[in-house]
């Protein structure tokens, strides 16, 4: 570039020396205005039809697409966040559920447990009262029994005692009589 | 010293006449053509993968999209999109021209007072035609403030004419003039190089001193290049405004 801008140089420079002191400003040079403008108005005509038609049109879409795909996207999250909040919801009814039915599930074991426990345990007592009332009663036997026992013994003892002391026997009779008596005195 | 006004001039290409008018294809004709074809390059082609996650190119053509589109709602209205096309196409237009004409060698196309006068009554008669399209005779509302003492209107209204009928040539030399100076400035500090390194010895090595000036003068054109491209677009948004609003 900088040899073309010093052969544009030599060139001015040449020329310098006749008409260019004449020549007006170029940027002002009303002869060079028709050519320029014929030419801006092709370019921006042109310009202005394929921005309008063609460009402008795609990049509108193209704004407006990823504009509706970010909106769906966002509908589709947050139908995916409520989705999942109702199933939290779900699975936290669920739990209570299943830990309320947990608890009665308990509370009924222990019930009937206890139940169970206080009949076996009612059972029980009423064997121990009538094991009880029968061996009380074997006692009252056995303590009659014994009772009798010694009316013999005592009947024996004195009809030994009598014979060893007096030598004489006593009819067995005569000794229970005589037991009886002291027994009832 | 080179001289700095050359770069601006027209060199015709290919001679050519259209019905008597001198239609010659010139440097400025070809760089308006490029810029045609980068900016449908850069729209169509790069668009082309109408990706959902745009790669570097599709992410340019849908800012440069977004931010007239934005420019346009915020200043015209919504009812001022239909201009859209119109305004991204000038924007682009003209940004791209004052773009390329910062390659070394190329022509700038703005730098000319007769394509930016076009572009700047282009835009002043579009207002003018829809103004009254829109409103009827309601459009010179524009004129007449409203909330203002009867006497002063005698002094305002005049003061809105003059304004208005001004707003063409405003429009037009704020983006030559900012190219042409700016590209002048440039060939100005260009120049004190050559010539400096062309001296050699010492004065050679204080080139480095233009040379740093016309890196940061570079630097700065790139920014007018836009701003200038951004300011024609958003005062072209509220004339446009002006044509759909006109009451004050």
């Amino acid at each position: 570039m900088a040899e073309k801008k010093t052969n544009q140089q030599t060139s001015t420079e040449v020329s310098h020396g006749n008409a260019t002191h004449e020549k007006s400003f170029p940027p002002l040079d009303p002869s060079t205005f028709a050519p320029q403008l014929v030419w801006l108005a092709i370019t921006f005509v042109t310009l202005y039809i394929i921005m309008a038609r063609v460009a402008l049109p795609r990049i509108s879409t193209v704004l407006e697409e990823r504009r509706d795909r970010i909106a769906s996207d966002l509908d589709q999250a947050e139908q995916l966040k409520q989705q999942t909040e109702q199933a939290i919801a779900a699975y936290e009814e669920a739990l209570t559920q299943a830990r309320n039915k947990a608890i009665g599930i308990a509370q009924e074991t222990r019930d009937a447990l206890t139940g169970e426990v206080e009949a076996e345990k009612l059972e029980v007592e009423k064997q121990i009262a009538e094991k009880t009332i029968e061996a009380e009663k074997r006692i009252q036997d056995a303590k009659t029994a014994a009772l009798t026992h010694v009316n013999e013994v005592a009947g024996d003892v004195a009809q030994s005692i009598v014979q060893e002391l007096i030598g004489g026997k006593l009819t067995s009779a005569e000794v229970n009589q005589a037991v009886s008596r002291a027994l009832a005195s | 010293m080179p001289d700095p006004i050359h770069q601006f001039e027209i060199k015709r290409i290919l001679e050519l006449d259209l019905f008597g008018i001198d239609a010659s294809f010139t440097n400025s004709a070809l760089w308006m053509v490029v810029a045609v074809v980068l900016i449908s390059l850069l729209t169509i082609w790069g668009m082309g993968g109408r990706a959902l996650v745009p790669n570097r190119l599709q992410s340019v053509a849908e800012i440069s999209y977004e931010f007239i589109a934005n420019m346009v709602r915020d200043i015209v209205g919504v009812s001022g999109m239909k201009f859209f096309p119109f305004v991204f196409t000038i924007f682009m237009f003209i940004l791209f021209l004052n773009m390329l004409g910062l390659l070394p060698g190329a022509f700038t196309a703005t730098s000319s007072i007769s394509v930016t006068a076009a572009l700047a009554l282009l835009v002043f008669f579009t207002v003018i035609i829809v103004g009254f399209a829109k409103n009827g005779l309601g459009f010179l509302k524009l004129f007449v403030p409203s909330g203002i003492p009867k006497i002063l209107l005698l002094l305002v209204v005049p003061i809105e004419i003059i304004s208005f009928l001004s707003r063409p040539v405003s429009h037009s030399v704020r983006l030559f003039a900012n190219m042409l100076a700016g590209h002048i400035t440039l060939k100005v500090f260009g120049g004190f190089v050559t010539m400096l390194i062309g001296t050699g010895g010492a004065l050679a090595a204080v080139a480095i001193f233009p040379l740093t000036m016309a890196l940061a003068l570079t630097a700065l054109e790139v920014l007018v290049a836009f701003l200038q491209a951004y300011v024609f677009a958003m005062l072209t948004c509220m004339y446009l405004h002006d044509a759909l609003h006109p009451g004050h």
